[in-house]
C-alpha cells in the first residue's frame, strides 16, 4: 500500500520537495546545477531575479525558526516573490484550527506555494496529499522541517557544499557526528549522500542518540569518534538540543564533548583536506570548539550563502513545474 | 417462530461439525442440525446452499464510543455494525468518556444494547477508578452490574504494586483481568514500531522490548496471584514466543490479536499513513509472521476485531496526533477468512479464533452450534468478493487501511436470539 513518492508529479517532475528520499539522481543534479548562477545573484547590487514575480508564498512556520524562515524569505524575496510570513507556534491548536483547515484558508488567499515547518514528522506531507486529493495540483509545498523526518533544503544545501569542496560524490567518506536519532538534518543529508553514489557514509554517536537500525539507511554506525572520523573527507557536526540533557540521552554536555565534541586534535584523525559543515545554530564548546568552527577547514558560513541560492533553484523548479 | 437454514455448509468449531446439512431455530435456540425435529414447523426459511453457517462472531474489543465519545461512533451505529459483520456478541473495553468505573453507567449501556439490534454488549470494566492505575474500581459492584472482566483498555498501569493488589483482588473473586502488555515508560511518546521504517520517517518509536518487559511483569504476578488473566493485542514475535512459553509451562493465561496485525507491518505506513496507526504499532514483517503462527498452534486463543471507529478530522492530522485505530467490526470475518486461506488453515479451526474461543475467554453462553444453544448465527459466504468503501461500511468509521481494497466473505445473515437481526442480498 505504500504510494508513489508524492512529491513528484507522474512524468517524474518535483511538483513538492518533501524529502530526499527516492529523489532521482537527474532531479537532485537539476536543482544543484540551478543554483549555481543564484550564488552570483546575492552578489550583485542588485539582488534580484523577476523568476517568482506575483507569486504568492506562504511562509507556514508551526515551530519557531529564525534562520530557516529568514534563509527561505531571502529566496523567495530575490525570486521577486510575495513572501507572507506565518509563526503560527503552538497558538492555532489552541484555537483549534487543525493544520489543514489553516492551509485552505491560505489557499482560498490564492497563495502559490508553501513553504512548512512543523514539529511532527510527515506534516508536510499531509498537506500534499491532501492539496492532490482536493484538487489543488498546483500549490506547491516545501518542507522546511517536519519533526525528526526530513529537512530537504538543508540536505541540498549541504550536498551543494561538498559539491563544490570535492566535487565527486563517488569518492567520498561523509561522517556526519552527534544527534542523528532526532535530526531531520542528518536523514536527509544520508539519503541525498546515498543517492549520488557516495560509497561511505558513517554516522558517530553514542548508543542513545544513534536510531534502531540506522544502517538500513546505507551508513556504518561508530561509537567511537576517533575511529569514526579516521580518513573522511566531509564531517558534518549536529546541533545538540538543550532538552537532550533531559530524559536521560545524555548525562552532561561537558561529557559530550568530551566523546563527541569536534577539536582540532580529533579533525587531525580526518584527511588533511577535510572539510567541516554544521547546519546551524553551533552550540560552541559542546559539539565543536571555537578554533575548528572558526578554521580554515570550516565551511559553515559558506553552507549559509549557498542555502539561500539553492532555496531559490528549489523554489523556481517547482514553480516552473 | 421456527426458521429453517436450509442446506448450508455447518461449521461449528466447538463440535468439529463441519457438514451439509439444515439448522433448525425454535424458541431463539438451536432446535436441531440435519433432520427437523419432531412437530417442527417452519414459519421462515433462509437458503443457504453454497453458504456457510457458523455460530455468530464473537469480539473481545469493540470500542462502541458510548459514553461521551458520541462523534466517533454510537451504540446504534455500532451494533449495527457488528451484525452487518456477523458479530452477535462483542466486548467493549473501558475507555470511554467517562471510563466504565462506575455501576450506574455500565447498567446504563447494557440497558442501551439491549434495546438495539439485539447483539450481545459485555462490558469489560475499568481495573482501577477512572483507568488512572492508582485506586482499585469497584470490581465487584461492577461485575453485578454486568461487567465480564476488568482492564486498563490501552491506559498505562505503571505502578506495580497497584497492579499486584489489582490481580489479588480479582483472584479473591475469580473477577478476569485483561492486560496488554506494554511497558509505559518504554511506550512513552512512541507511535510506530522501533524499527528501520519509523528511523526513516523520523517517527518516535516503541519497541518490542516494551511488549515483553511488560509480559515478563505480569506473568510473574499471575503465577504469584492466580488471577485469571487474559492478554489483550500481542505485537512482537518475543511476545508470542514467551506466552508459548508460559502456556507450555502450564499457566492458565489467553491471549488475542487485533485482526490488522495478522496482516499488515510497520512497512504499510507508507508516507505517514493515519490509517496505519494502531495500538500497539504495527510491527516488522517477521513479528506479523510470529502473530500469523501463534494463531496457528493456538498459543494466540483469539482474533478480535479491536474496532475503534474514528471520525475523520482526528484522523487527517499529522500521524502521531491522528487517532490510533481502524473500523473493524465489519472487517472481522473477511479478514480472519484471508487469513485463514494464506495459512492453509481449515475453515473451522478458523472460525473457532472469532467464535468458540474468544466466548470461553467472556464466560458466555456463546459460540456454539450445539443442540439448546442460544441461536445466535451468522450466514456467510465465504468467496463472495466485495470492495471496502466508505459506504459499504455501516460502522460511522470509515478509517480502515483496507479502503479500497476487496475482500472474500460476505455476511448474508445474522441471526440473534433466533431473531434474524440483519439480512443482505
Amino acid at each position: 500500500m505504500v504510494a508513489r513518492n508524492p512529491q513528484l508529479t507522474a512524468e517524474g517532475k518535483l511538483t513538492h520537495l518533501l524529502t530526499l528520499e527516492g529523489l532521482p539522481a537527474p532531479v537532485i543534479g537539476e536543482i544543484l546545477d540551478t543554483a549555481n548562477p543564484f550564488v552570483s545573484v546575492g552578489e550583485r547590487e542588485v539582488k534580484k531575479v523577476p523568476l517568482l514575480r506575483g507569486k504568492a508564498i506562504f511562509n507556514l512556520f508551526f515551530e519557531s525558526s529564525t534562520r530557516t524562515r529568514t534563509t527561505f524569505e531571502i529566496a523567495a524575496k530575490r525570486l521577486s516573490a510575495d513572501v507572507i510570513n506565518l509563526n503560527i507556534g503552538a497558538s492555532s491548536t489552541s484555537k483549534g484550527e487543525t493544520l489543514l483547515d489553516t492551509v485552505d484558508n491560505l489557499v482560498a488567499m490564492n497563495a502559490d506555494m508553501f513553504v512548512v515547518r512543523h514539529a511532527q514528522s510527515g506534516a508536510a506531507h499531509l498537506i500534499a496529499s491532501h492539496l492532490a486529493a482536493t484538487g489543488r495540483p498546483h500549490v506547491h509545498v516545501v518542507n522546511a522541517g517536519d519533526g525528526r523526518h526530513a529537512h530537504p533544503s538543508q540536505g541540498l544545501l549541504d550536498l551543494y557544499t561538498i559539491r563544490h569542496y570535492k566535487k565527486d560524490f563517488r569518492a567520498l567518506s561523509v561522517a556526519i557526528v552527534g544527534d542523528v536519532l532526532h535530526s531531520r538534518v542528518a536523514r536527509s543529508l544520508i539519503h541525498g549522500l546515498s543517492t549520488l553514489g557516495t560509497p561511505d557514509i558513517r554516522v558517530i554517536g553514542p548508543a542513545t542518540l544513534l536510531p534502531t537500525g540506522v544502517e538500513a539507511l546505507g551508513v556504518r554506525r561508530f561509537h567511537d569518534m576517533r575511529s569514526g572520523l579516521a580518513g573522511c573527507d566531509v564531517v558534518v557536526m549536529l546541533r545538540l538540543q538543550n532538552e537532550r540533557m533531559r530524559g536521560a540521552l545524555l548525562p552532561s554536555t561537558g561529557e559530550y564533548f568530551a566523546h563527541y565534541g569536534l577539536t582540532a586534535e580529533k579533525l587531525a584523525l580526518a584527511k588533511a583536506d577535510a572539510i567541516v559543515m554544521h547546519p546551524g545554530p553551533m552550540n560552541r564548546g559542546v559539539e565543536i570548539e571555537s578554533a575548528v568552527a572558526d578554521g580554515a577547514r570550516s565551511v559553515i558560513l559558506p553552507q549559509v550563502t549557498f542555502g539561500i541560492a539553492v532555496r531559490m533553484a528549489v523554489m523556481s523548479i517547482i514553480a516552473g513545474n | 417462530m421456527g426458521i429453517e437454514i436450509r442446506g448450508g455448509q455447518v461449521v461449528d468449531p466447538a463440535s468439529g461439525v463441519d457438514r451439509v446439512a439444515s439448522v433448525f431455530v425454535a424458541d431463539g435456540r438451536i432446535a436441531a442440525v440435519g433432520e427437523a425435529p419432531q412437530g417442527f414447523r417452519a414459519d421462515r426459511t433462509i437458503g443457504a446452499e453454497g453458504l456457510v453457517v457458523a455460530p455468530g462472531l464473537v469480539d473481545l474489543a469493540a470500542r462502541l464510543r458510548e459514553p461521551g465519545l458520541e462523534h466517533k461512533a454510537t451504540l446504534d451505529s455500532e451494533i449495527r455494525a457488528a451484525i452487518a459483520g456477523g458479530v452477535t456478541s462483542l466486548a467493549c473495553p473501558p475507555d470511554t468518556d467517562p471510563p466504565l468505573d462506575e455501576p450506574g453507567l455500565v447498567e446504563m449501556l447494557r440497558q442501551r444494547a439491549r434495546f438495539l439490534h439485539r447483539a450481545h454488549v459485555y462490558p469489560v470494566g475499568a481495573l482501577t477508578r477512572r483507568l488512572e492505575g492508582a485506586e482499585l474500581a469497584e470490581m465487584g459492584e461492577l461485575a453485578g452490574a454486568g461487567c465480564v472482566a476488568f482492564s486498563q483498555a490501552d491506559r498505562p498501569l505503571v505502578d506495580t504494586q497497584v497492579l499486584l493488589r489489582a490481580m489479588q483482588y480479582a483472584a479473591t473473586f475469580g473477577h478476569r483481568v485483561w492486560l496488554r502488555p506494554q511497558d509505559a515508560h518504554l511506550a512513552r511518546g512512541g507511535v510506530a514500531h522501533d524499527g528501520e521504517v519509523a528511523t526513516r520517517l523520523g517517527l518516535p518509536a516503541i519497541p518490542a522490548i516494551a511488549e515483553t518487559l511488560a509480559l515478563a511483569t505480569i506473568l510473574a504476578l499471575v503465577r504469584a496471584t492466580g488471577v485469571r488473566l487474559h492478554l489483550c493485542r500481542l505485537s512482537s514475535a518475543e511476545g508470542v514466543a514467551m506466552v508459548r512459553a508460559a502456556k507450555a509451562e502450564g499457566l492458565a493465561v489467553t491471549a488475542d490479536v487485533g485482526v490488522h496485525h495478522l496482516h499488515l507491518c510497520d512497512v504499510d505506513v507508507g508516507w505517514f499513513d493515519p490509517l496505519a496507526n494502531f495500538i500497539p504499532p504495527l510491527r516488522g514483517t517477521r513479528d506479523r509472521d510470529a502473530l500469523r503462527a501463534g494463531v496457528a498452534d493456538g498459543t494466540i486463543d483469539a482474533i478480535c476485531s479491536d474496532h475503534a471507529p474514528v471520525d475523520d478530522d482526528a484522523k487527517q492530522l499529522p500521524f502521531a496526533e491522528a487517532d490510533p485505530g481502524a473500523t473493524g467490526l465489519e472487517l472481522l470475518l473477511p479478514l480472519t477468512l484471508k487469513w485463514a486461506a494464506e495459512a492453509r488453515v481449515p475453515l473451522g479451526q478458523a472460525l473457532a479464533r472469532i467464535t468458540s474461543r474468544p466466548a470461553g475467554i467472556l464466560g458466555i453462553e456463546a459460540g456454539s452450534l450445539a443442540v439448546g444453544a442460544p441461536a445466535d448465527l451468522v450466514v456467510f459466504d465465504p468467496r463472495r468478493p466485495w470492495r471496502v468503501e466508505r459506504g459499504a461500511l455501516e460502522s460511522q468509521g470509515k478509517n480502515t487501511p483496507f479502503l479500497s481494497l476487496e475482500l472474500e466473505g460476505r455476511v448474508r445473515a445474522t441471526l440473534v436470539g433466533g431473531a434474524v437481526v440483519h439480512e443482505r442480498a
